[in-house]
């Protein structure tokens, strides 16, 4: 599923919200939580999950096209945990196929 | 430092988009419910920008209860796993920049 088919899945199923609104929601909504994850600050989604940011320590890398050493600097990179009603849901869709 | 909740994303689309308190709290609902039944139907979920969920099988593999040490395999299993997007990962390395700045 892609973002438009979320946003038209959500429209099928939110009849007070003109389409244009509900485009504007889901973007507004992403952009919110990438705002969120880019100044430090954890998502936390009850039965979803949570975002939070893993630091990755600096350290020697390599050019690959000339092989040269280049020193990278620590970073943090986003980290997704998915919540008990999801990792359940999903990890149900196997059994329900066998 | 507190974490954004659902409450708070309503909140947003209340005082950006001017939805009222029951169709911002709708809308929220929808978005995340919305994901997590495409990834319950064994189906990914890509949000440009942002990133992608995928699902992995993994097989059964041999695991120990931690306090006992008896063996138990650990039984098959799908899971969810997040790939940040690029526009998302340049974000937040951007944050690391700030903090090592201090």
């Amino acid at each position: 599923m892609t973002k438009s088919e979320l946003i038209e899945k959500i429209i099928s199923r939110q009849p007070q919200l003109s389409p244009k609104d509900v485009e504007l929601a889901v973007k507004t909504l992403l952009d919110a939580m990438s705002q969120s994850l880019s100044s430090g600050e954890r998502i936390e989604i009850r039965g979803f999950g949570s975002f939070s940011l893993h630091y990755r320590a600096p350290r020697l890398g390599r050019n690959p096209k000339t092989g040269e050493a280049v020193d990278l600097d620590g970073k943090f990179v986003p980290h997704f945990k998915p919540g008990k009603e999801l990792r359940d849901q999903v990890n149900d869709s196997l059994h329900d196929k066998h | 430092m507190t974490a954004l909740t659902k409450a708070e994303l309503a909140e947003k689309l209340f005082e950006d988009l001017g939805l009222n308190k029951r169709e911002a709290k709708d809308m929220v609902d929808l978005f995340f419910d919305e994901i997590r039944d495409s990834l319950s139907r064994n189906e990914q979920v890509k949000l440009s920008g942002f990133g992608n969920f995928d699902l992995r099988d993994k097989r059964q593999r041999p695991g120990r209860n931690p306090k006992t040490g008896e063996e138990i395999p650990i039984s098959a299993r799908r899971v969810v796993t997040f790939k940040p997007g690029q526009k998302l990962k340049v974000r937040v390395e951007a944050y690391a920049g700030s903090q090592s700045q201090h």
